[in-house]
């Protein structure tokens, strides 16, 4: 199959709808995730939500996607209750409670799905997609299930969005002014729960976190405002969902949720490098111009010392000299060149001597730093 | 028992205890979510290293993914130095991409070889007894249960030999640094043995098993000591329990060992934190019950002796009184009243409540104390 049959193809059009609707609820929601340090939650969350569909599905033998995800949610939000009270009530610290949650609910699942697929009834086969996920075995329902169970996240997201807001970065505060800061605790838990499990069939419990994450982080970098981060960490979020799962649908062994993880990551690492203001690349030319403007100012002022010594006579002073006063920071000649440009100094043969306008700037440069 | 049931539960016991001694360090450095890290990101070594040898018995697995092991630790610390992200995001991230490509990799070009993605997440523990170590034609014994062994030494060595080191980087890194420990190369040490022994039981008992087994002993024998060797021996004896009660639930069932054996280490925390003499929610509760009841005949002594000589005195001390007074309901006035006669600090005349003489000493007490 080809890619671009995402608009022709009936199960590719499905698809890409399906995992473009899963970036936008887990990038927007992620935001918040990531905003109060609870990454590494998603990763217990999802986890903890496989012995949820195996039960659903022991209990009810039904493969319906409401019945599995709700039992995924239900799963999820207990192992998320789990580890708050181990925090609460012992000296065991989040991470390990985290780590504990992980693991053992994980275990559980899988020996239910173990157990699972030696039922004899013929319609057990299938469950399994939900370790690494399988965007492929999408269908029109289920892509319904992850609207009936996403949509209505992000619509609370909206009508609470000033008291998300405050939950995230001024718990205390929120509290002051009167806002059930507890109860909308509870409430963004139970949406991160949603948004992880609409992604379990696409993306898979075991790498699902990353696609709460991920797109958070790239949008962090681009944004200072809440608003602004939760669109673009939606739009990362389809992109590489969409991106990734029309890759795995179209090749042979391509695993979904991997594919999307790798997509996102390259998203995650290129705004930590070429965001603007934030980004390590900005950074850099930023430092590099800074110590330069340093640079050249440190030798006119050098020059301006050595003609003070000089009783203000003209005199060439040689490159050596100033490279020697220049304490081995370097950039001496490009400094000159530079000085030379602005016309605050001149060569001679001897070597090099202020002009008056550069005289001028090292006496403002020296009034300056008294002041 | 069969040999291959035997030699099941020796290779399990011995990864619970290889996992549960650095685990015990994971537990207390609040680092546990390294394990996860580590435990998910070895595969790509692994897979890596297989194509350039192409033979998955050869050490140079090992070394590799125990390099790939650090390699993550010192990643996430680098993206989490770069200031852009906070450690957790860095971690929630890097893991699984390398996560990722390592099973992309496998999928794509391993074929049907003994690496697949359900052996990395379940391990293939059934399958060890029947992998052999022959050395000069003798069959000397299964050759998981050497690997863990060795894992088992391995760091048993380490937490011998750098003990004082530990122990102190642990407890007061401040104290640790400033007396010139170097607590970048005992994080690493201790990072190098947790990708060792995440290695070796990676085979064994897959990823998700090496978290459960490193963090979930350990922390359920934090909750029952304040001692460090006792600490270590409880996690091991934990894991060990785990290993063997697994196996045999998992005959029962005929499910996934890695799976039951993970979940008994959640069962046996889930009992420790609820029983725990010292620390457990029962032990808790009832300490909070009996507490509230040594207050409250406090007060109530307090109280008696207050209005012992006065003329209200028959109106101040009968018994329905308490509930006006302290806003208390009639079954825990009683409650307390017969705490109160058991500890012969009162007695009962009709309705009334009489103080006695140590009632007097107690309530003289508190009040002085006050």
């Amino acid at each position: 199959m080809n890619p671009l049959d995402i608009f022709t193809d009936y199960t590719l059009r499905t698809v890409s709808l399906g995992a473009a609707l899963l970036g936008i609820v887990s990038g927007g929601l992620g935001s918040f995730a990531l905003l109060r340090k609870q990454s590494l939650m998603g990763d217990a969350m999802s986890h903890a939500a496989l012995p949820g569909i195996a039960l659903a599905f022991l209990f009810t033998g039904s493969k319906a996607p409401l019945v599995l995800l709700l039992g995924a949610a239900i799963a999820g939000w207990l192992g998320t209750w789990f580890v708050m009270q181990v925090i609460r009530k012992t000296r065991v610290s989040q991470d390990s409670a985290m780590g504990i949650v992980l693991s053992v609910f994980f275990g559980l699942g899988l020996v239910l799905l173990t157990f699972i697929q030696k039922l004899p009834t013929a319609s057990q086969a299938g469950l399994d997609k939900f370790l690494f996920g399988q965007a492929a075995t999408l269908m029109e329902k289920d892509v319904i299930t992850m609207a009936v169970l996403g949509l209505p996240a992000l619509l609370l997201m909206g009508v609470f969005w000033k008291e998300l807001k405050l939950l995230s970065f001024d718990r205390e505060y929120g509290d002051t002014l009167g806002f059930a800061m507890q109860k909308m605790d509870l409430l963004l838990t139970a949406m991160l729960v949603v948004a992880i499990v609409i992604g379990l069939q696409t993306v898979g419990v075991v790498l699902m976190s990353a696609m709460v994450v991920a797109p958070a982080a790239a949008a962090r970098q681009w944004t200072d405002r809440m608003g602004g981060m939760v669109v673009l960490a939606s739009l990362f979020g389809a992109i590489s969902g969409v991106s990734g799962a029309v890759l795995s649908a179209t090749m042979e062994n391509l695993p979904t949720g991997p594919t999307i993880v790798v997509v996102l990551s390259v998203v995650v690492f290129g705004s930590m490098i070429f965001a603007p203001r934030r980004g390590l690349l900005f950074n850099y030319v930023r430092s590099r111009r800074n110590s330069q403007r340093l640079q050249v100012r440190a030798v006119l002022e050098d020059l301006y010392m050595l003609s003070l010594q000089h009783a203000g006579e003209k005199r060439p002073h040689p490159v050596q000299t100033l490279r020697a006063m220049s304490w081995g920071h370097g950039g001496v000649e490009r400094s000159l060149r530079e000085l030379e440009e602005r016309k605050w100094v001149t060569q001679l043969p001897g070597g090099w001597v202020l002009t008056t306008a550069g005289e001028l700037q090292a006496q403002q440069h020296a009034g300056e730093e008294k002041s | 028992m069969t040999p291959q049931q035997f030699d099941i539960q020796l290779i399990a016991s011995l990864s619970a205890v290889a996992c549960a001694l650095p685990g015990v360090f994971l537990v207390l450095r609040r680092m546990a979510m390294m394990s996860d890290a580590i435990s998910h990101a070895i595969l790509v070594g692994i897979v890596l290293a297989f194509f350039a040898v192409k033979d998955l018995s050869s050490p140079i697995l090992l070394i590799a993914a125990a390099a790939t092991g650090v390699l993550t630790v010192a990643l996430v610390e680098m993206v989490s130095r770069t200031k852009l992200l906070k450690e957790d995001a860095s971690m929630g991230i890097v893991f699984p991409v390398l996560f990722s490509i390592g099973v992309i990799l496998i999928s794509r070009y391993s074929g049907n070889i003994h690496l697949d993605t359900d052996s990395v997440l379940l391990g293939e523990l059934a399958l060890a007894p029947f992998d052999r170590l022959v050395i000069g034609g003798h069959d000397i014994g299964p050759l998981g249960a050497y690997t863990m062994g060795g894992a088992v030494l391995l760091n048993l060595a380490f937490i011998i030999l750098f003990y004082k080191e530990l122990k102190l980087s642990t407890f007061d890194p401040g104290l640790a640094a400033a007396i010139g420990f170097s607590p970048a190369l005992l994080h690493y040490s201790h990072m190098a043995l947790v990708s060792v022994t995440a290695v070796g039981a990676f085979d064994v008992v897959g990823s998700i098993l090496v978290v459960a087994l490193m963090v979930a002993p350990p922390a359920s024998a934090y909750l029952l000591t304040d001692r460090l060797p006792v600490m270590i021996l409880l996690a091991s004896l934990f894991g060990i329990a785990s290993a063997i009660l697994g196996f045999w639930t998992a005959v029962v069932l005929d499910a996934s060992i890695a799976g039951t054996m993970a979940s008994w280490t959640g069962i046996i925390f889930l009992l420790v934190f609820l029983f725990a003499p010292d620390r457990g929610i029962v032990a808790m509760v009832l300490r909070r019950h009996r507490q509230r009841g040594d207050f409250a005949l406090r007060m109530l002594v307090v109280h008696l002796l207050q209005h012992e000589n006065e003329p209200n005195a028959l109106d101040e001390c009968r018994i329905d009184h308490l509930q006006d007074h302290f806003r208390w309901d009639q079954v825990f006035a009683g409650r307390i009243i017969k705490l109160g006669k058991r500890r012969g600090v009162l007695s009962t005349a009709g309705d009334k409540l009489v103080l006695q003489q140590d009632g007097r000493v107690l309530a003289q007490r508190a009040v002085s104390e006050s």
